[in-house]
């Protein structure tokens, strides 16, 4: 119901069948992080370009394998550090000394030293938010649905298994060549995976 | 591993995940946690944690019902044992943050097996302590407009921003929102492990949900760990300021043994030092009851006991500047209230603090205590007990004597203080019993991550 639903709206992932690739790509699978890194090396070296490794845990040098950019997430929280930074300024100063002018203990009604500590609290909070947040967009989490899930072992992906997908965007892409390729890295179990 | 063992360096620096495990093992052990029927202890800790937690709502209910004069907050000791309690709570949580946060900046490996338990103390903690600030307003359901700067239609008013209490209700809110935000971002490869072991449709459904459609892949990992090391450095000054803010309720009064600028780095240390009481407590039970030995190390537990060593040496220090400077100050009633602390009608609360805080931590210079499982049990537990001493001392004392002697008085809680206060423990254990059920009370993919580098290590790779 609900996915036909997103469908028809074209939600990036919801796309109407007809839209979406047959084939998502070629992946492999490998014993060790190292195996997977040299697999991703020989790939490199053999011309393919539009790779993704899923892995347990991060590794160390995937991303340099890869050739992956650096991630914006740092940009896009400075931004939100600098908007919680003003709202407080904002909040204080307005309640404070515009909206209900109070004079208690003689204190001025705004000032800069007492307004620091919720300053810095609005400025991490907001901070918090955009990282959290902004990872999400930038990973497209939460999804409800993924080619990779089509792999039928991908659950050693959050396991103890290293994989490696060569996508069918790739210039290079023939599914059948792919398959015997990754057969040839070392991969344990190689499947063409369905859009 | 074979040759982890004859690795000369391995003696000095024990590997912080033992037993041969491999990555399947990892999973396999902390998932099964979660995925098997939970052993009697725990039926048997939770039989203890329900009851507590429901007298906690009994009391909250009679005090809603009857009015904050069920506490035996009254003239001239106004702030009790809810501030106490608060502050207490909120301590207990800043070992979680730390052992997240501070120790993943400085690259802690070891922090990983307890990194999660402890996060999940922290929230606990945190929704502990937040009951009394929400319940001493008397009307909980109107709380969110005294507290929160919200637009309304009966207070006609703002809140006083020059107060370091509004400072305290933004500090906390946003200690407890950072770390939840934190310790779920920490939670969501695992529960795409969990999802993806996950055999019935409920458990399918629900670890699905909750992990977002996660598949861990190059690109994800690469904006998670961004994501991770932000949040890291965001938490880092913010359990600093969380605890030097809620010191300044006491430093920014004018009140003689409140008025001191020692007082944000001394709660923070003491801070530090009943949390990581609370987590020694708390994991050497977890520990005991899943068998959890190969993962929570003797060396993770001995590196706990030395924090608590350092902090506790800090907290001592800290005790006896205040007396220096209460002398040095030549101020009589900054004198008085000092020397009323340890020698007037609190006598008995100030040497329980001494000796739980300052005396019992100097059991951990000594490597037999430090690898004692049962020493260092009760060391943490006296710890906590001092703790609290500590706040409560604080707290009365500089209240009980103020600069009228016939307003003199002395603080006595009330049936309803120690109810609220025992519920208290039941709503933290019962969450943290829960927490250990159903979701993975060791983080996962951290733990591969430190055997990946363990491994390489012991093939001489370069790292």
């Amino acid at each position: 119901m609900l996915e036909a639903l997103l469908s028809r709206l074209g939600l990036p992932g919801y796309e109407p069948e007809a839209a979406r690739q047959k084939i998502y790509g070629v992946i492999g699978d490998f014993d060790t992080p190292e195996d997977l890194l040299r697999a991703i090396r020989t790939a490199r070296a053999a011309g393919y370009t539009r790779m993704e490794a899923y892995s347990p845990f991060p590794i160390h040098g995937v991303d340099e394998a890869l050739g992956a950019p650096r991630s914006p997430l740092g940009k896009i929280v400075i931004v939100f550090a600098l908007i919680g930074l003003s709202a407080a300024v904002l909040l204080q100063w307005w309640t404070g000394a515009v909206d209900y002018r109070l004079i208690i203990a003689g204190k001025p009604l705004f000032a800069f030293e007492p307004s620091v500590p919720i300053m810095f609290e609005l400025a991490v909070l907001l901070s918090a938010f955009a990282t959290v947040l902004g990872m999400f967009h930038l990973n497209r989490i939460p999804t409800y649905y993924h080619a990779f899930f089509n792999y039928s072992k991908h659950a050693g992906a959050s396991n103890d298994r290293f994989l490696l997908a060569i996508e069918a965007g790739d210039p290079k892409f023939r599914a059948d060549e792919v398959k015997l390729f990754l057969e040839s890295c070392g991969s344990r179990h190689t499947e063409i995976v369905e859009a | 591993m074979a040759d982890l063992a004859i690795d000369p360096r391995m003696e000095l620096n024990p590997p912080l995940v033992q037993g041969g495990m491999n990555y399947a093992d990892v999973t396999e052990k902390i998932s099964t946690i979660v995925e098997g029927r939970p052993p009697k202890q725990w039926y048997i800790a939770m039989g203890i944690a329900v009851p507590l937690a429901l007298l906690l709502f009994a009391c909250l209910g009679y005090l809603v019902a009857t009015g904050i004069g069920v506490w035996g907050n009254n003239s001239p000791v106004g702030w009790g044992w809810d501030i106490t309690n608060f502050v207490w709570w909120i301590g207990i949580g800043h070992a979680g943050t730390l052992i997240s946060a501070i120790l993943f900046l400085f690259r802690q490996k070891w922090r990983t097996s307890i990194n999660r338990a402890a996060e999940a103390m922290t929230l606990f903690a945190v929704a502990c302590a937040a009951i009394y600030p929400l319940f001493h307003t008397g009307r909980p359901w109107r709380a969110a407009y005294w507290l929160f700067p919200l637009p309304n239609e009966f207070l006609h008013m703002w809140q006083n921003f020059r107060s370091p209490l509004m400072w305290d209700v933004f500090a906390v809110s946003t200690y407890g929102t950072v770390s939840a935000l934190f310790w779920f971002v920490g939670l969501i490869p695992d529960l795409a492990t969990l999802r993806d072991r996950a055999t019935t449709p409920l458990r399918k459904k629900i670890y699905g949900l909750l992990s977002l459609g996660w598949r861990g892949s190059a690109t994800q990992w690469r904006h998670y760990e961004l994501a991770y090391l932000l949040l890291a450095g965001l938490s880092t000054p913010l359990v600093l300021s969380v605890h030097s803010i809620v010191s300044f309720d006491f430093a920014t009064s004018l009140l003689p043994g409140w008025h001191t600028t020692i007082f944000p780095p001394y709660f923070v240390a003491g801070a530090v030092f009943s949390g990581f009481a609370m987590v020694v407590t708390l994991m050497t039970l977890a520990r005991w009851i899943y068998g959890l030995e190969n993962l929570i190390t003797m060396k993770h537990l001995e590196n706990m006991c030395k924090v608590m060593l350092a902090t506790g040496m800090i907290v001592g220090f800290a005790y006896g500047t205040e007396f220096f400077i209460a002398w040095y100050s030549a101020n009589q009633y900054e004198r008085f209230i000092f020397l009323n602390r340890a020698f007037g009608p609190y006598a008995w609360a100030y040497w329980s603090m001494i000796a739980c805080n300052v005396i019992a931590p100097q059991f951990f210079w000594f490597k037999r205590f430090r690898t004692s499982v049962p020493a260092m049990f009760i060391l943490s537990i006296f710890i906590n007990i001092g703790m609290w001493f500590e706040r409560f001392v604080i707290i009365a004392t500089s209240l009980h004597r103020d600069f009228l002697p016939s307003s003199w008085g002395y603080f006595r809680p009330t049936w309803v203080d120690i109810g609220t206060y025992a519920g208290t423990f039941g709503l933290f254990l019962t969450l943290f019993l829960l927490f250990l059920r159903f979701l993975p009370s060791i983080a996962i993919s951290e733990v591969k991550g430190v055997l990946h580098q363990q491994v390489s290590a012991a093939h001489g790779g370069s790292h």
